[in-house]
């Protein structure tokens, strides 16, 4: 039966405390910390990141499609998903799609996944689902959001690990939270309606009806993944389900993540895969003027998942930002002095070299095996004239050779910590800025991986390229 | 390969006050620095059968010969504008020797400048090259503190020790500097000073870089058989190398970044011609890149100054003071200097030759005949480095 072959996750390394967001405001402490994505992060780099994790032991040669999912998509016209599926090195002729808009965009691209597994078994398709909302500063939302990613393979076969047994939509229409396209805030409507017609209702809709279609009822959930916009309106949605908190519900993640919107669904849905077991149950559901809801199995190809970060570790290794006027920079919600940087802006010469820029392919050389990156047509070494195979160097590790650490580069992480890496693929050498770094860690040996980040908006696109950044977490 | 020894002399220099020249525009850095080099040869512009430009801004891209024509009036000759990076002046200098040399023209100008305190940037820019974002953010501080760093590894040199030691050469640099009535930066500095200087590119701190300064040197040079006719103590180009390395380091398979293999083979280029045999002992003066500090030291072994790994001894023991056995940057370099870059190779060869003719004044060595003037540049992988002497043979 179809179902889950695959999950993976990516939570920023930056931290805010919500404490430190009450005090800029003079109120009183909230609990916890949120999830900050990076200045040169979006959802597109975060996606890239959890389908990196999701990746991790599948033949990308067997996936068919990459649905990508955001309510912050970098662009408003112009596909994603395609910078995404070129960004982990998956092949042209797949099916791309963005899905976005919607808070429930990841749940309804999974249900789209699955179809189209019904109608061809063998095809997998990976929904990457980010998010990097902005609440007004001062705001519920703004101590609320947190900025996130996760991902699933849908697909077929003994390699699935959760079968999904059903899934079903509810819609409603209802302008509860919104934002229009000239909005830089999330908005909404008194939270009390809010919750009450809009999450509440719609969630148990659908959560109710499925669990009747399929004759269950909340005793036989080993766990119920139910997406929560507050922790009081989750715990309250829950008991009126009839599960019982402490035992069977999966925690929001609001405390130390944030709620990441339309990657919420599919992060909490990876915090409970990550503990489940063969045969364990699940009722999966999202929200987002309607609902859309599973019922999924988990089977024992669970126990055989390659490893991989997941939300554990992604939630682990952190810095905490110093200040709310960081994050407030980060976002571009405070002004900061621009950099002065020499560079051209092209859209064709970024088209031109997407091979190593989006891709991150180096060359590896027919006649003598060195390995170069940029790719190379005339090789270094012996000058071999376009006779080289393309290498992925973007899932290779390395380690620093040199590094400086330059106050004149400008940025918001100043001192930008200018690397050189020798990457574990033909010792090939690479110069990366290195990011989520404190400076005090940058050191020669320093084990390190790539990463695909926003570099500037010159041209007025989204430039993205590869830095380095220490590896972290267990896998 | 021929040699361009004794084919070429200089018979004229003109080197403009450098520093934030902010009441001069392009147009009057050239003028000063070409007019003092025509009456230093005691020529005009008339006498000229062609000229060269080194200049590298931004800015300046598109200008070709122009930007020298106009502001000199050089009637209807042929101007080249020629560019490679640090090393631009010193291309200048090449392709003007080598005009003179192939026989096609008896007097040539070679001048080079640079306004970079136009550009409203305190520095070169940080990212460079024409790709959108390959070198992001990439500095000249930040390339050559990569080699900083991955020296001190290399040869054991603690963070301290590797700082103490290059900061001796910003206070060597700063105090051949300190009189020199064209330098930007006219003040001596203590090892504390530098050594508690804010970091700009770690491990290099504000005095381990040189300044951003505006500035401009012009040579005229001739047939060597007729440069006698001009002046007495006429200074020969004895050998020029000339090397570009065809790869950023940043990417170069196994580079070790503790030198330069362009260093090594331009000096080495430069020194056959020059029948040069060892280089610490036959040359009486260097002016060397010192961009950066560690620039300096990682030249004193690329030029065969030191053994490699070994410059620490030779620093130490003030080998490259102006007291020392080999002076180095005895008009206080890039340090006291700066580096407008079109005009450093030709800045070093100005010292080069008022040393050679004895007219170097309060800095004047004893016995000056061979001196060398040196510049590296790039990502760093272009080098230039040319040897001259007071006499033929």
């Amino acid at each position: 039966m179809a179902g889950i072959i695959s999950y993976g996750a990516y939570i920023p390394y930056s931290r805010l405390s919500r404490e430190l967001i009450a005090r800029a405001w003079g109120n009183p402490p909230v609990p916890g910390e949120k999830a900050v994505a990076n200045a040169d992060e979006d959802s597109v780099t975060m996606a890239v990141e959890s389908s990196f994790d999701c990746l991790k032991g599948i033949d990308r040669a067997k996936v068919n499609g990459l649905y990508f999912c955001s309510t912050t998509s970098p662009y408003k016209e112009k596909q994603c998903s395609s910078i995404v599926a070129a960004a982990v090195d998956l092949g042209d002729n797949i099916a791309t799609a963005d899905f976005a808009n919607s808070l429930r965009g990841g749940t309804s691209a999974v249900r789209s996944a699955l179809d189209s597994v019904k109608a061809n078994p063998d095809q997998k398709f990976l929904v990457c689902a980010a998010d990097c909302r902005s609440g007004t500063p001062h705001s519920a939302d703004e101590q609320n959001f947190g900025d996130a990613a996760a991902a699933v393979l849908v697909g077929d076969g003994p390699d699935v690990i959760a079968t999904i047994e059903d899934s079903l939509s509810v819609s409603d229409e209802i302008t509860d939270v919104w934002r229009r396209e000239e909005d830089r805030f999330v908005q909404s409507w008194e939270d009390r309606w809010v919750i009450q017609y809009g999450y509440t209702k719609n969630v148990e809709a659908a959560c109710r009806s499925i669990m009747e279609k399929n004759g269950l009822t909340p005793a036989d959930f080993g766990r119920a993944v139910i997406y929560g916009p507050d922790a009081r309106s989750h715990t309250a949605l829950v008991k009126s389900l009839g599960f019982d908190p402490k035992t069977q519900v999966q925690d929001p993640l609001l405390t130390y993540v944030g709620n990441s919107g339309c990657a919420h669904p599919l992060l909490m849905l990876v915090a409970a895969l990550e503990q489940a077991k063969p045969g364990d149950r699940l009722l999966w559901a999202s929200y987002g003027s309607g609902s859309d809801a599973f019922v999924l199995r988990v089977t024992e190809a669970v126990s055989r998942l390659a490893k991989r970060r997941g939300l554990k570790g992604f939630l682990s290794p952190k810095r905490m930002l110093p200040s709310y006027e960081k994050y407030l920079a980060f976002r571009s919600i405070i002004a900061v002095p621009e950099e002065f940087i020499r560079l051209f802006p092209s859209a064709t010469a970024m088209w031109r070299t997407r091979d190593w820029v989006v891709r991150c392919h180096g060359s590896r050389c027919r006649q003598c095996g060195t390995t170069h990156f940029p790719i190379q047509r005339v090789c270094y070494t012996c000058q071999s004239k376009d006779d080289f195979d393309e290498v992925r160097l973007s899932d290779k590790k390395g380690k620093v050779f040199t590094y400086s650490l330059d106050n004149m580069a400008g940025g918001l992480d100043s001192p930008t910590a200018q690397t050189i890496l020798e990457s574990e693929e033909g010792a090939c050498r690479i110069y990366a800025l290195m990011t989520d770094v404190d400076a005090s860690e940058v050191d020669i040996g320093l084990a390190v991986e790539l990463t695909f980040r926003k570099f500037h908006e010159f041209g007025g696109f989204h430039n993205y390229y590869w830095k380095c950044r220490p590896v972290r977490g267990e896998e | 390969m021929e040699s361009i020894r004794d084919k070429v002399a200089i018979i004229g220099m003109g080197c403009t006050r450098f520093g934030e020249l902010w009441d001069k525009g392009p147009e009057d850095v050239i003028i000063d620095a070409a007019y003092e080099a025509y009456e230093d040869a005691g020529i005009g512009p008339n006498d000229l059968q062609a000229a060269w430009l080194g200049t590298m801004s931004a800015h300046w891209i598109g200008m070709g010969g122009l930007g020298l024509a106009e502001p000199l009036k050089l009637k209807h000759l042929p101007v080249s504008r020629v560019e490679n990076y640090c090393a631009t002046g010193h291309e200048a200098l090449r392709n003007a020797s080598f005009a003179i040399a192939s026989g096609m023209y008896d007097i040539v100008l070679a001048l080079g400048f640079e306004k970079l305190k136009d550009t409203g940037f305190p520095g070169l820019g940080a990212g460079r090259g024409m790709h959108p974002v390959l070198e992001m953010r990439r500095t000249a501080p930040g390339s050559f503190a990569l080699i900083a760093t991955r020296y001190f590894h290399t040869y054991g040199l603690s963070r301290e020790e590797g700082k103490k030691l290059i900061a001796k050469i910003a206070v060597k640099n700063h105090k051949n500097g300190a009189g020199h009535p064209k330098a930007h930066l006219r003040r001596e500095v203590t090892l504390e000073q530098v050594l508690s200087a804010p970091i700009i590119a770690y491990p290099l701190g504000l005095f381990d870089c040189c300044g951003n300064s505006d500035g401009g040197a012009a040579a005229i040079l001739c047939r060597a058989d007729l440069a006698k006719k001009f002046r007495p103590d006429p200074v020969y180009i004895k050998g020029i190398g000339f090397s570009v390395n065809p790869i950023m380091p940043h990417y170069e398979p196994g580079f070790d970044w503790t030198g330069f293999e362009v260093s090594r083979v331009a000096s080495s280029a430069a020194y056959e011609q020059a029948g040069i045999k060892n280089p610490r002992k036959e040359l009486d003066l260097a002016e060397v890149h010192d961009c950066f500090t560690i620039t300096e030291l990682v030249i004193y072994e690329d030029l065969g100054f030191s053994p490699k790994g070994r410059a620490r001894e030779d620093i130490e023991a003030g080998s490259f003071e102006i007291t020392g056995d080999l002076p180095v940057n005895t008009d206080g370099g890039l340090k006291s200097f700066g580096h407008p870059v079109g005009a450093s190779g030709l800045r070093m060869t100005y010292e080069v030759y008022k040393q050679l003719q004895g007219k170097a004044g309060s800095r004047q060595l004893k016995n000056a005949r061979r001196g060398l003037s040196q510049t590296l540049g790039g990502h760093p992988n272009v080098c230039a480095v040319a040897v001259f002497g007071n006499e033929t043979g």
